[in-house]
């Protein structure tokens, strides 16, 4: 395993390639990510809070702008890239052969289902009026 | 594996982000289903979110503010360091910077988000 890392993380894939494209990817979405979650985080539970945003309240005030739901969906990609190949990168540390191969796909099935659902959801959900 | 790393904080600050970014892509998974339900299943949203709202649900979402934060911090110092090698050298001193933005930012946050425990009433 030594070589794979250096002291600071992922060591930059050599060769170039898909490889590298992913390690590169894993960077720029980090640092969106680092606004865009960060945002997001203080937003849900500083400025407002878990218990006030209900599945109308979301309806009425969080989607009603297109601001929110296209920042949402940004925060949706940018996260279902993230988190899966960094997941990725532990799958591929720890497991070996037909059982990578196995866990792998069900992991880009599982973003791929992710991406369908939260794609539908911020997309379609209707905007009702407030009162 | 874990131990036979180069050890202190550069493996530290290695293990830590493995094991939060793991801990957010758990939730990724749990939150992008619960917010498909706001319209597919509204009263099945509503439902769960008065776990996320209730004293267990805080106390969860502050650990996942804590993985997020410390995730994001270290994630920056260690694009820092691919992007200009020589600040390598200072890697141990820049990480805890990182735990000194990590308690100066959290503490506050986690008082909001805890607060309603025991003051009753969510703001």
């Amino acid at each position: 395993m030594s070589g794979r890392y250096t002291r600071v993380g992922r060591a930059r894939p050599s060769g170039g390639g898909a490889e590298l494209a992913i390690w590169y990817m894993m960077r720029v979405t980090g640092v969106a990510l680092f606004v865009l979650a960060l945002s997001h985080f203080l937003i849900v539970h500083v400025i407002y809070d878990p218990a006030e945003q209900t599945a109308s309240w979301i309806a009425q005030v969080r989607w009603s702008s297109l601001f929110w739901r296209a920042f949402d969906w940004s925060l949706l990609m940018l996260v279902l890239f993230h988190a899966f190949m960094g997941v990725r990168t532990v799958v591929i540390d720890y497991a070996r052969g037909g059982t990578r191969l196995f866990i792998l796909s069900a992991l880009y099935l599982l973003a791929f289902v992710l991406f369908v659902l939260g794609t539908l959801v911020v997309m379609t959900l209707p905007v009702v009026p407030k009162g | 594996m874990l131990l036979r790393y180069r050890g202190r904080e550069g493996m530290y600050a290695w293990a830590f982000h493995r094991i939060s970014g793991v801990a957010v892509w758990a939730f990724v998974v749990l939150h992008v289903i619960d917010i498909y339900l706001v319209g597919g299943n509204p009263e099945a949203y509503d439902e769960l979110l008065q776990i996320y709202a209730s004293p267990i649900g805080r106390v969860l979402e502050t650990l996942l503010g804590a993985a997020l934060l410390y995730h994001a911090l270290n994630g920056l110092r260690i694009i820092v360091m691919d992007f200009w090698p020589p600040l390598t050298r200072w890697h141990r001193q820049l990480w805890y910077l990182c735990w000194v933005i990590f308690v100066g930012v959290g503490l506050p946050v986690a008082y909001m988000i805890l607060k309603p425990i025991w003051e009753g009433a969510p703001r």
